[in-house]
């Protein structure tokens, strides 16, 4: 049985449709030009309505990280011990994605220890085939 | 027109807490808002306002014909789960204060302890921020704080033994509280240090009980409230909490997600009191993680930024300590009841009839929820 999978709004649908074209992208203002996450109908700085999805580097620096242990949904007790990670973007520090630090893109939740995982380690966006956004170290 | 002290609460019920209580939601309801009322000697049919938690499954409707209350003319429910504990207590300050009700009644029932645990359901997801989080195996609040905590210890040098402290705290004195869930089993650092994991860095201890129990809390107006069966516990100041740009318990995506509600709820409370932060006897704050304890000693200012964790060394927490903390054990250790029992327990203080009794206590601090939008009030005898 799969993880599950992102329940989306029509705020959130184009950050995963770039994700499955292996885009990471940011909500960003058309007027004054500030991204910001978790996209939303208007701009919270100026008020505009219009919105653009910038790309990004799809680089950032791991801003904290857990490690879940059971009781957990069964697919992920599965997996369990595994690491979730929350990533500052590089190109907008304020946003800060939750993900999993993964051996390779599409690789499980558990495929690298724990004990790999620093604050301050910089990783880079990759992509499943499902269109989910994983970590990869830069250095690994 | 100020909220001060122009209320109190006169009286306080609540039923048995347990992993497993028989009856349903709604008749633990019932019995904690009688036992409330009993206390107060306040007839239900007095009863004219209502407030509670949106995740409350009583409603209004079924509470009022099974007890017997009058014509309702105000009721109100908080949003945020353990967020809105302070706040439902607030609405009713708020509306006899201001003539829209005279005897309002607080109130939370949940069979937490046996009925399921909400992360599990996976066919309710709200798209935010569930999208963002829930897929990669962030699925409980317990990571999601776990991964505050962990950034929290990372930057200001807090410990897993300053964790320790504030669960050590609530089991002390959940072990002086009969009603405790764990009023007959000590915790010592070795059962805390070799603890599984829930979500590293939290382990066992470091996370809320799972209980089923409901409690109710009586507010009247001064002038009524001198009339009651019980010496009044003011309501010295209230205030609810949602800063700017804040996003719930995943609060990862602002300037500075290790500042969250309780600042914001903070700042009203103490610009709207007599009192300060060196004055406050005991403390109830709220505990679903152990991990919220040191954000909300700095968000109420009784310390500085970062310095939550190192306040609490040397038996700050406990009685005797520079604040006595969660007398009755808390969420930690005598019920989890979306932070209501704080409540009952701040008044007990006041009433001088704690089981856990602070000398003299005349101001106490209860708090909701930190990292979800939150409330809190200062109660003075």
């Amino acid at each position: 049985m799969p993880l599950l999978t992102p329940v989306t709004d029509p705020d959130g649908a184009p950050f995963w449709q770039y994700a499955a074209r292996g885009e990471l992208r940011v909500q960003t203002c058309a007027d004054c030009t500030e991204p910001r996450f978790p996209p939303r109908p208007c701009c919270p700085h100026c008020q505009s309505f219009a919105s653009e999805w910038r790309p990004t580097s799809g680089r950032g620096r791991i801003w904290s990280y857990v490690v879940p242990h059971p009781p957990l949904l069964p697919d992920y007790a599965a997996q369990a011990p595994y690491n979730v990670i929350l990533v500052e973007l590089t190109d907008a520090p304020r946003i800060r994605l939750v993900g999993n630090l993964v051996r390779h893109a599409g690789a499980p939740l558990d495929s690298l220890s724990p004990d790999r995982i620093r604050i301050g380690a910089r990783v880079q966006a990759v992509f499943t085939a499902e269109g989910l956004v994983q970590w990869v170290l830069e250095r690994p | 027109m100020t909220l001060k002290d122009t209320t109190a609460i006169v009286g306080i019920g609540q039923t048995r807490f347990a992993k497993h209580l028989p009856e349903s939601e709604k008749t633990l309801a019932c019995r904690a808002v009688l036992a409330a009322l009993d206390d107060a000697g306040i007839a239900p049919d007095e009863v004219d306002a209502l407030a509670s938690y949106t995740m409350e499954e009583t409603d209004e409707v079924e509470l009022a014909k099974a007890v017997g209350f009058g014509d309702l003319t105000f009721f109100s429910k908080v949003g945020f789960g353990g967020g809105g504990s302070c706040a439902t207590v607030a609405h009713l300050a708020a509306a006899i204060a201001a003539g829209q009700a005279t005897v309002g009644v607080a109130w939370r029932s949940r069979k937490r302890g046996s009925g399921p645990r909400p992360w599990t359901n996976t066919a309710v997801q709200l798209p935010t921020p569930a999208q963002w989080t829930r897929p990669y195996g962030l699925l409980r609040p317990a990571d999601e704080i776990a991964m505050l905590a962990r950034r929290y210890m990372h930057e200001y040098g807090a410990t897993r033994d300053h964790l320790f402290n504030v669960a050590l705290a609530c089991r002390n004195r959940a072990n002086q509280n009969p009603a405790a869930i764990m009023y007959d089993r000590p915790l010592t650092r070795e059962m805390y240090m070799t603890a599984r994991w829930i979500s590293e860095p939290l382990c066992l201890y470091d996370n809320c009980l799972e209980t089923d129990g409901a409690l109710a809390c009586v507010i009247v107006g001064r002038e009524r409230a001198r009339d009651c069966r019980q010496r009044p516990v003011y309501v010295h100041s209230a205030a609810q909490g949602l800063p700017a740009q804040h996003h719930g318990m995943v609060n990862y995506w602002n300037d500075d997600p290790l500042t969250g509600p309780a600042w914001t709820a903070a700042r009203h409370l103490w610009k709207h009191s007599d009192v300060t932060p060196a004055d406050v006897d005991v403390a109830q704050i709220y505990d679903a993680f152990t991990a919220l304890v040191p954000l909300s000693l700095e968000g109420y200012g009784f310390c500085g930024r970062g310095e939550g964790g190192a306040f609490t060394e040397g038996g700050a927490l406990e009685i005797g300590g520079r604040l006595p903390l969660n007398t009755g054990g808390g969420g930690l250790s005598e019920a989890y009841v979306h932070g209501f029992n704080l409540i009952n327990e701040g008044v007990r203080q006041l009433r001088g009839t704690s089981t856990a009794q602070v000398p003299d206590a005349a101001t106490c601090l209860v708090t909701a929820g930190e990292g979800v939008p939150t409330s809190a009030l200062l109660l003075r005898s």
